[in-house]
């Protein structure tokens, strides 16, 4: 299908693009609640695609269909969720006990604004004033148990137990870089986005925009089942710890991955050992078109890649992220290269992709 | 009969990996050619037989797989940062060897310890392969190795790197060659990734849709070490009642305990409250399925001398090859 | 005296820890045969028993969930006539020195679980929390005798009788989650004078403490549209007054959270507040800790539903709960099946799904 290689120009990011990215990126979804987020997706895929559902858990699987019979199945992951809050119980008016949703660090809390339900009544995690804190208390950080959403009295009403919360952040476009919450993985979604719209019929495309993924990568299990893929490409984002070490003169050999060094490809992590055959088919597109790549350092950690490559007898599977610092916090760093260069790589498995990838033994 | 534990134990494959052990395999099994396959993860399946009116499709399976590093970063003095694939331990760290895929050779050791009493974490671990610089160094981030420990016959044990699990995978190679008849469809799994999570028998359990499955592993003998579980070197092979996660299916327990009485090879229960086996991942499988394990008691597992005995090699065949050519009941 | 008063204390009674769930198993059973058209067992041992839908043709199916396996402990070892012992799922060491246990050998014989005492303990371990490696269960029998009937693997259960208390309250081992048993078995009960629109599967699932295997695997195999777990949760109670807890004898609790669909969470609010059912609502921010984490994520996916009775004191041999919530646990889910029609699917879920 090489005639196919006309659809090479590459997708640029444009104003568009980050705008899209800008309204995935305010928009609150935190895992189990991804409504808003959704309709964001569906919104912006209905042109594209030749169907789409919502399943029993919530994730949006879509598919533009290949115009011949027994295409290869290749399917594109990313998350819509967010980590976030979950209000457990009113202490006082508008004073809200809550419980983290996903892996969030302590120390990230402390005096951050936040916006809570369905209608993103505005709040704080205050803290004690550092006048009452006692010389005790300053060597621990706050702890989780001692913190409270407050939104107010005047709001105490509009809200219940139950209701999600997550950092109010506002997007921001600052030279070469992205400022925002939940980066991780509304870059995934708009890179999703961004490919519904390329053409590869010889392809059965399937794209699964899942739920859950902070909490145990729940939405991605059943997708993959539904789906049943020949191959996966997950689309997460990655964190960039490309600091200076700690002790001055020491070499940084735990960065994870850093920004500005291209989409990060996954060899391994704690869920997945991605398909050998799949990682030499990423560099090998990515050599042949110039796109700037890297390894993300082999660890711990997952993608939705952990529970889709197990799915019914297996699946080949590869993650790639885009990289992006801060992960988990109020606010992610990542770079428009990056995401443009994430783009490229996932524009051209869509122009080379093909069953000979997975005729040798893997 | 230790040769072939000797060439498998020597040939790496770490969990991802496997092809160059699924090759030796598959030589060993070349008249079974025409029954053989290799699905998506990599798991070299075997059927053997056809189910009878009183037979059962059993699946056995024993992961090829072993423990290893890979490389994270090569850093500019030339010494390779490493994460490990699957449990590895670093009180067997220091000054141990390892041999990546590619022929190039290195030597563990760690930064200066603080405190000389305490076993180093993970990450102050480095592999030295004689490298002058990160230019000259001839591994690469995403490269894989496995620690070398050399096959060694004591006469009635024997010792090696990988022993868990490629005595396990010599042990059922010999079961297959003893099979003659059998009332069961017999489906032999040479499973992948297990060290990382029994992901290979998970995917090759839903393809294989079996009547019962059970697990051919080792399992610490680590009575000797003092700790309050029962097993050891040279009591026979290990019939698991219970380990992390996974409860065997009591028929399972039961069939076995009979198997071994009727032909008067000694046993021993296993329960373990560390580690886990293809065993559990089989019997999640779809609507369930009746499973256990079966294991070779090994000393010192997941370090670069591990040691079993083979009067409980020699008997676990013998067992093996009872349970898989009579009628199953499972009460 | 309720009801189901005497098949609770016979639930309570039973061993059936995760794995070796036949005794209380066979006793729900035999409860179970005549409110339901067919009963029969899944290949782990789950007890599947199926109230069949009136209508013809194809129906849809609602799966409920009730475990019926049961913390406990299991012998490792037999040394110098006592058995060494490990826990089955989650068990508190702390709570172990002194309690009378069953061990289930070739027969059943009495026990005491003891700790090493502290004059016998190297000086710098007395102070250190008790492990396992420091308990051991003393039968009276010696090393002989004791290999004669019991083999490393057999379960031990908590001796604990059941103890009713005067209004409605009763403790004993296992209401978790043998209360949950009672309530989908009083739920049958009132089902017994309706005919079905939908197909109900009342389910006794194993092994749920630690694995979650005998839900994942019947939920599998059955399909349901829809799953509901019933579990225990925690009720208030010394030590334990947090925002996850709720007051014992005040009514069940709604799940709201990941694990749940929000349009069931949604109805069953509903119907509580239509039938004046007094309940809490149970965030559960992350996971619910019940078979509902499994059945949702079975093949593409099944909408879930929690609902819980709050008990104290919970994988103790003294847990205490409500006869009453359980009562009311029972009658909300009859509630909610008398009100499902055929077209329910399309009615529950028209709206976003979650």
């Amino acid at each position: 299908m090489t005639s196919e290689k006309i659809l090479t120009s590459r997708l640029k990011i444009n104003k568009a693009k980050l705008a899209l990215l800008e309204k995935l990126s305010n928009a609150v979804g935190v895992s189990g609640c991804e409504d808003e987020v959704r309709e964001i997706v569906i919104e912006e895929i209905k042109p594209y695609v030749d169907e789409y559902n919502v399943d029993a858990m919530g994730n949006v699987l879509a598919v533009k269909h290949a115009s011949i019979k027994n295409a290869l199945r290749v399917m594109f992951a990313a998350h819509m969720d967010e980590v976030g809050f979950m209000l457990v119980g009113e202490d006082d008016k508008g004073i809200f006990a809550f419980e983290p949703v996903g892996g969030i660090d302590e120390r990230q809390l402390v005096a951050k604004p936040v916006v809570a339900g369905k209608d993103h009544i505005a709040g704080v995690i205050g803290a004690k004033p550092i006048h009452l804190a006692s010389a005790e208390e300053k060597c621990h950080p706050v702890p989780m148990d001692s913190l409270r959403i407050d939104v107010s009295p005047a709001n105490s009403g509009r809200l219940k137990i139950g209701d999600f919360a997550t950092f109010a952040t506002r997007f921001q476009l600052s030279g070469d870089s992205l400022f925002g919450k939940a980066l991780d993985d509304r870059l995934g979604v708009a890179s999703l986005i961004e490919l519904t719209k390329k053409k590869a019929d010889h392809l059965e495309i399937l794209f699964a925009f899942t739920v859950q993924e902070e909490i145990g990568l729940r939405g991605a299990r059943v997708a993959a089942y539904n789906f049943n893929p020949d191959l996966a490409f997950v689309v997460d984002s990655t964190p960039a710890f490309d600091f200076p070490a700690y002790e001055p003169g020491v070499e940084n050999s735990r960065y994870n991955c850093r920004l500005g060094f291209g989409p990060a490809i996954y060899i391994a992590d704690a869920g997945t050992l991605s398909d050998p055959r799949l990682i030499r088919f990423l560099t090998k597109i990515a050599e042949e078109n110039h796109i700037p790549f890297q390894f993300r350092q082999p660890g711990g950690g997952g993608t939705d890649a952990g529970a889709i490559h197990l799915t019914r007898t297996g699946v080949p599977a590869v993650s790639i992220s885009v990289p992006g610092r801060y992960a988990h916090s109020s606010i992610l760093h990542a770079k428009v290269k990056d995401w443009e260069n994430t783009l490229a790589l996932l524009e051209a498995i869509l122009n080379n992709v093909d069953r000979s990838i997975l005729a040798e033994e893997r | 009969m230790k040769e072939l534990i000797r060439k498998f134990t020597q040939t790496a494959g770490p969990s991802g990996y496997e092809s160059a052990v699924r090759n030796v395999i598959r030589e060993e099994l070349k008249s079974y050619a025409s029954n053989i396959q290799v699905d998506t993860l990599g798991n070299l399946i075997v059927r053997v037989g056809e189910k009878n009116r009183n037979g059962l499709s059993i699946l056995v399976a024993a992961h090829m797989d072993e423990i290893g590093v890979i490389v994270s970063h090569v850093e500019k003095n030339g010494l390779v940062r490493f994460s490990n694939i699957g449990t590895v331990f670093p009180r067997f760290l220091p000054g141990s060897r390892v041999v990546f895929l590619n022929g190039t050779r290195g030597v563990v050791n760690n930064e200066k310890p603080e405190d000389i009493t305490k076993i180093p974490k993970f990450e102050k671990f480095f592999i030295d392969v004689g490298a002058a610089s990160d230019k000259d160094c001839p591994v690469k981030i995403g490269d894989l190795a496995v620690f070398e420990g050399e096959f060694a016959d004591y006469g009635l044990n024997i010792v090696s790197k990988a022993l868990d699990n490629r005595a396990a995978c010599a042990l059922l190679i010999e079961t297959i060659k003893q099979i003659k008849t059998t009332p069961h469809e017999l489906i032999f799994v040479f499973s992948t990734q297990e060290e990382v999570g029994s992901r290979g028998a998970l995917t090759a359990a839903f393809g294989i849709e079996a009547d019962l499955g059970f697990a051919l592993d080792v399992t610490p003998a680590s009575h000797i070490l003092g700790t309050k579980m029962q097993c050891d070197l040279g009591k026979g092979p290990a019939i698991k009642v219970r380990d992390v996660n996974f409860i065997s299916d009591p028929g399972v327990v039961n069939w076995m305990i009979d198997g071994a009485k009727k032909i008067r090879v000694p046993y021993q229960l296993e329960i373990l409250d560390v580690g886990s086996t293809d065993a559990r991942s089989i019997q999640m499988t779809r609507s369930g399925i009746a499973s256990g394990a079966l294991s070779i008691p090994c000393r010192y597992v997941h370090s670069p001398s591990e040691m079993i005995n083979m009067n409980d090699y020699q008997n676990m065949i013998a067992l093996m090859v009872r349970l898989l050519t009579n009628p199953v009941s499972l009460g | 005296m309720t009801v189901i008063e005497p098949f609770l204390l016979s639930l309570l009674s039973a061993p059936g820890l995760s794995g070796s769930e036949g005794p209380v198993s066979k006793i729900i059973a035999e409860k179970w045969r005549p409110l339901v058209d067919e009963i029969s067992s899944s290949r782990l041992g789950s007890l599947h028993a199926l109230r069949r839908s009136a209508v013809e043709g194809k129906r849809p199916s609602l799966m409920i969930a009730a475990h019926m396996d049961a913390v406990g402990l299991v012998v490792t070892k037999i040394e110098n006539g006592f058995l060494l012992i490990t826990a089955v799922g989650g068990v508190d060491d702390r709570i172990l020195p002194g309690q009378a246990v069953i061990v289930h050998g070739k027969r059943e014989i009495p026990g005491i679980v003891q700790m090493i005492p502290d004059r016998l303990m190297p000086s710098n371990l007395t102070n250190e929390p008790l492990r396992f490696s420091r308990l051991f269960v003393d039968t009276g029998f010696d090393q002989k005798e004791l290999e004669k009937f019991v083999q490393i693997g057999d379960v031990i259960s908590f001796a604990q009788p059941p103890i009713l208390f005067k209004d409605d309250y009763i403790a004993g081992h296992s209401l978790d989650n043998r209360a949950s048993i009672a309530a989908l078995t009083v739920c049958l009960e009132e089902l017994k004078n309706y005919n079905l629109q939908w197909d109900v599967w009342a389910v006794a699932t194993v092994q749920e403490e630690g694995t979650l295997r005998g839900a994942a695997t019947s939920s599998y195999e059955i399909r349901p549209d829809i799953a509901i777990a019933l579990d225990v949760t925690f009720a208030k109670g010394p030590g334990s007054n947090n925002h996850m807890t709720f007051p014992m004898g005040k009514g069940i609790t709604i799940g709201i959270g990941s694990n749940v669909h929000p349009a069931l969470t949604g109805i069953f609010k509903k119907i509580a507040e239509e039938i004046d059912m007094p309940y809490a609502m149970e965030p559960m921010p992350r996971s619910s800790g019940t078979d509902s984490m499994a059945m949702q994520i079975t093949a593409d996916g099944i909408p879930n539903m929690v609902i819980g009775i709050p008990i104290r004191y919970m994988h103790t041999p003294v847990e205490m709960a409500s006869i009453n919530d359980i009562m009311r646990a029972g009658r909300l889910l009859a509630r909610f099946i008398t009100s499902l029609e055929t077209n329910a699917l399309e009615t529950i879920f028209s709206g976003k799904s979650s």
